[in-house]
């Protein structure tokens, strides 16, 4: 099902062909980072430190040196020191997440790497690395990491956001802060009030590829590295950085990449594997197990979120206060930023306090994982909002439409939203069968919903027509889940020709101009428009060569299906195929280039229907029917954004149900592999139902408004909400597993 | 004038106002007029901030156009999965 | 230290290659025998992603020792196309969009090929318990289950 505006009649935009790159991952002749290899390729391995915190005494390498096959060892001591270069904080902490220098902050950051003729040899060789630690005392959560006492991550961390200054170090990197109106008068005019307390773990974004790097470095200093991330250009960036190069004498081949979720944005193994490349004189290849993924990547953060929020009894919201505290991992930087500005963003409340804090802890460095930050603080107000319908019985979709942002509402973040579609998802529920299935025994129903920005940022795009007048479309965007399709399908559009003419390619850091990472939904909006903006060029030159061919004047020529049209038809048309064949005497090759800083990103709503039947004698919840609506803007290419939209829901009914980083006390890891750490399978779920909703953003030129990440906000209250309607408990607490639900259930009947 | 809105975070760099109207054509020259009313501010601003001008959000604004009656936002940042 | 020898049919071709006894299979197929469409998800038996058929039965690749392969017959999604036509499910896992990422694809499509020799005619539940021991990230396996159904509707001739 799908609400559109209007229908605008397009060829290929809008239509479900086979994905350009389709048969090499069929076939299994796709690329992804771990299957290159070259000759004389060395494999590596890195050294982890199995302590949450310690200091590093010293590391001895000798040993590992001078076993059979080893031709480099590396340490932090083998990297520039960007703190007495006068580096940037974030810059610093980049790289000293990548190889610790003094101080290990959390188990299994790296502290050394090896290379080595062979996997085994290179195994030998890190388990030979002699690291001498100091233990020092650690903290987990948020709740122990801004206790009084508690013992510091970073001696000189001073709180940001707060006036004046506080003159103590913490392990609260910053506070932020959004408010408006009354806060006490709001809860005054309410006449129903509720306040709950949740707490959510950290989870990991779960790609199925490992991360992965092959580097080749060359005595000149320069260096080529392959690596599956979503944007070879910001690995080259931060490479750089941690090696202290310029960027310039980097290469990086974005290989195809097996799945990201915001987790693969960051570096990991790319300097490491640069250095020993370098050492060795050898390329080398550095794949992570999986237990190295779970302990040294991802995840995103664990959170305490207090709500409290009040409602009249026709169901408008008064007031809403939230204080939250995510955790940072190891240095700065949890999304708690994001998840204050789109904590109570779905609504319009005038009255509200938003409180959050960024706090520092002794786990792996948070990354950003699909919407960074909204769904925890989604599960919290989305909870509580359920609640306060349930107190003055009114159907959960209805008190969400009586509160809707809706264009022009003054967003809890700041501006005024323009043209948005969060009520026509509400309605897409609404109207949706299911939103009227029969439940059986032990089944409920929630409803949850979530917003996020989705976000713009720099792309660039080359267009090649080719003498037969097919076309290359070249980006520097990874393709993680059918970009290159939308590309095409925009370019056949624009171009006029048929898609299968359309031959759309990830190019590397020196092919193409700069591209931002693939996240933030941005890419079918941003690379995507520098796609249409070069296509439109190549037209413009066309017309122009249409022109000299007839000997007119170039507004006499209209480019109408894929060929040049004379106004009075006083022509024979000529085809791109005509003008590409005899490009040569028009002027030459036709190409052209785009580039663009983009402009007119357009939010992103979800709103998303549960089903779920709980048993109460194991607290086994099951998903037995699920609907999620999202507003597409418009959807270019239908089967890849319901992918978005049905692998967002899951990844969340995970979040919901299963998922969670357990530490020891000690502060290690206890479920590093998939079997411990689940995420959902075939067997566990039902299909996902989807209703693409089209509201086209206005600033785009197909409407686009970016689909990567919104899905995942509502999943977990939806979830929640399903359940309390089941079988009458509120779970505060994620996951919400079989054993949390059967405590709560035993506490209702107590 | 532009009517420039600060989050509560943002506040403490302007004694505590929610909203100032300033004259300026630019984000650059907006961002300078504040500087001159709250000095410092300035480096806080281009560093930490994204903007939305009218509703749209920029992440580097610095050389856009600022109407008469604009409605300008300075935001936190954020990023993207 | 002195390898192993072993002489296997990958992909209907004999084969033969040297590896260490503690090598995984997967391991081998990939740097021995360059082979690199089965992938390593975890390593541990936990993701499917390595699958493979041995002797027509679905196997963890990457849970085999190199050596265990001496004498079978192999079959990887390298193998799955007959002579550049492809199989009815790699054909409807595309024209399904059965994948975003496709780093799980390989591993499915063996999986599900495995099911579908054994059961041509599957009920979804069949299917979803099938490939429960596949992961997907991207998919939300929705996809992946209609275009097993399709290939199934399509290679009983209906
Ligand atoms: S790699 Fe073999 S099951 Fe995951
Ligand atoms: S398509 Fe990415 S893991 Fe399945």
């Amino acid at each position: 099902m799908a609400i559109t505006e209007e229908n605008p009649g397009y060829k290929w935009v809008g239509t479900r062909p086979i994905r350009p790159d389709g048969v090499e991952k069929v076939t299994g002749k796709a690329r992804f980072g771990a299957d290159l290899t070259l000759p004389g390729m060395l494999f590596g391995k890195v050294v982890r430190s199995p302590h949450a915190h310690a200091r590093i005494v010293s590391i001895d390498t000798s040993a590992a040196e001078s076993m059979e096959g080893v031709k480099a060892v590396i340490t932090g001591a083998d990297f520039p020191d960007l703190a007495a270069n006068g580096a940037h904080p974030s810059e610093i902490d980049v790289a000293n997440n990548a190889i610790a220098r003094d101080k290990v902050l959390y188990e299994g950051h790296v502290v050394a790497a090896v290379a080595a003729i062979t996997r085994e040899q290179a195994e030998a060789a890190a388990k030979a690395v002699a690291v001498t630690y100091e233990a020092l005392p650690h903290v987990l959560t948020v709740d122990e990491a801004m206790a009084d006492d508690a013992p510091l991550l970073h001696e000189a961390m001073i709180t940001k956001g707060v006036d004046p200054a506080p003159e103590e170090p913490s392990n609260i990197a910053s506070k932020i802060l959004h408010e408006r109106g009354d806060l006490d008068q709001g809860f005054g005019e309410a006449d129903e009030v509720v306040e709950r307390e949740f707490t959510t773990k950290p989870v990991h974004q779960g790609y199925i590829e490992p991360h992965a790097a092959v580097a080749d470095a060359n005595s000149d200093g320069r260096a080529h590295i392959w690596c599956s991330s979503q944007g070879h250009f910001q690995m080259r960036a931060y490479t750089a950085t941690v090696l202290g190069v310029s960027p310039g004498t980097l290469k990086v081949t974005a290989a195809e990449i097996g799945g990201g979720f915001g987790g693969k944005t960051v570096i990991y193994l790319e300097p490491l594997a640069v250095r020993l490349s370098q050492r060795a004189g050898r390329p080398v290849k550095l794949v992570m197990d999986r237990d190295e993924v779970f302990r040294a990547t991802g995840p995103t953060s664990g959170t305490r979120i207090k709500v409290k929020m009040g409602v009249s009894k026709d169901g408008k919201i008064t007031a809403a206060e939230v204080w939250m505290a995510y955790e940072a991992g190891a240095y700065a930087g949890s999304p708690v930023g994001a998840a204050g500005m789109t904590a109570i963003a779905c609504y319009d409340i005038p009255n509200f306090v938003v409180e959050g804090y960024d706090v520092v802890c002794n786990k792996p460095r948070v990354a950003a994982y699909r919407a960074p930050g909204a769904p925890m603080a989604a599960f919290a107000v989305e909870s509580v909002l359920d609640e306060l319908a349930r107190t003055i019985e009114m159907d959960p979709i209805d008190i969400r439409l009586t509160n809707a942002a809706v264009e022009g509402t003054q967003a809890s973040y700041g501006p005024k939203f323009p043209r948005i579609g969060f009520v026509e998802t509400l309605e897409a529920i609404k109207e949706h069968p299911n939103y009227t299935a029969e439940l059986g025994p032990n089944q409920g129903r929630g409803v949850a919903a979530g917003f996020w920005f989705n976000a713009g940022m720099m792309s660039s795009a080359t267009v090649h027509v080719n003498e037969n007048g097919t076309a290359t479309v070249v980006t520097g965007s990874p393709d993680i889940g059918g970009s290159r399709q939308s590309m095409a399908l925009m370019a056949a559009e624009e171009l006029g020709i048929p898609y299968e003419s359309i031959k759309p390619i990830v190019a590397d850091t020196e092919t193409v101009g700069f591209n931002d990472v693939t996240g933030g939904s941005r890419v079918t909006l941003a690379t995507g428009a520098a796609v249409v903006d070069a296509c439109r060029l190549i037209v413009e030159d066309l017309r122009g060569r249409a022109a000299k061919t007839w000997d007119v004047e170039v507004d006499q020529v209209e480019w109408v299906d894929g060929q040049a049209q004379h106004v009075d038809g006083s022509q024979p048309p000529l085809s791109l195929n005509d003008l590409a064949a005899k490009s040569g005497r028009t002027g030459g090759p036709i190409s052209a280039n785009a580039s663009l800083n983009s402009r007119g990103v357009g939010a992103g709503f979800s709103t998303q229907l549960c089903d779920v039947e709980v048993d109460p004698e194991t607290g086994v919840t099951r998903v037995v029917r699920y609907l999620s609506a999202q507003d597409a803007g418009r959807a270019i290419s239908p089967d890849y954004v319901e992918g978005q939209m049905q692998g967002g829901v899951v990844q969340g009914i995970g979040w919901a149900l299963n998922e969670e980083y357990i530490h020891d006390t000690e502060g290690v890891m206890e479920n590093p592999s998939f079997l411990d750490y689940r995420m959902p399978v075939a067997s566990d779920l039902p299909m996902i139902d989807c209703a693409i909703v089209e509201v086209p953003n206005p600033a785009h030129p197909y409407g686009v408004r970016g689909v990567g990440e919104v899905g995942i906000v509502p999943p977990m209250a939806a979830v929640g909400n399903a359940i309390r309607d089941a079988v009458d408990v509120r779970m505060t607490e994620l996951p919400m597993s079989p054993i949390k639900v059967l405590e709560a259930l035993n506490e209702n009947d107590g | 004038m532009a009517q420039v809105h600060f989050s509560a975070g943002l506040r403490e760099l302007t004694g505590g106002a929610a909203q100032i109207e300033v004259d300026a054509s630019t984000v650059r020259g907006l961002i300078k007029a504040l500087d001159e009313m709250f000095p410092g501010i300035a480096a806080r601003l281009s560093e930490a901030s994204s903007v939305a001008i009218d509703g749209e959000i920029f992440t580097d604004a610095e050389y856009e156009s600022v109407s008469e009656n604009a409605e300008v936002h300075f935001l936190d940042i954020f990023q993207g999965g | 230290m002195p390898r192993t020898h072993i002489t296997t049919v990958i992909n209907g071709d004999e084969t033969e290659f040297l590896t260490e006894d503690s090598t995984s299979l997967l391991n081998a197929l990939r740097d021995e025998v360059g082979l690199t469409g089965a992938k390593e998800g975890c390593g541990t038996g936990d993701c499917g992603a390595c699958s493979i058929l041995v002797d027509d039965r679905v196997n963890c690749s990457c849970l085999m020792f190199a050596p265990e392969a001496d004498g079978t017959a192999i079959v990887t999604v390298e193998g799955l196309a007959d002579s550049g036509e492809l199989h009815p499910l790699q054909q409807c896992f595309l024209e399904g969009a059965a994948l975003q990422c496709g780093i799980c694809t390989p591993g499915f499509l063996m999986a599900a090929k495995a099911l579908l020799d054994k059961n041509p005619d599957p009920t979804e539940t069949e299917i979803r318990y099938a490939l429960a021991g596949n992961l997907c990230r991207c998919t939300g396996y929705d996809k992946i289950i209609r275009a097993v159904q399709e290939a199934a509707r399509e290679m009983r001739g209906q």
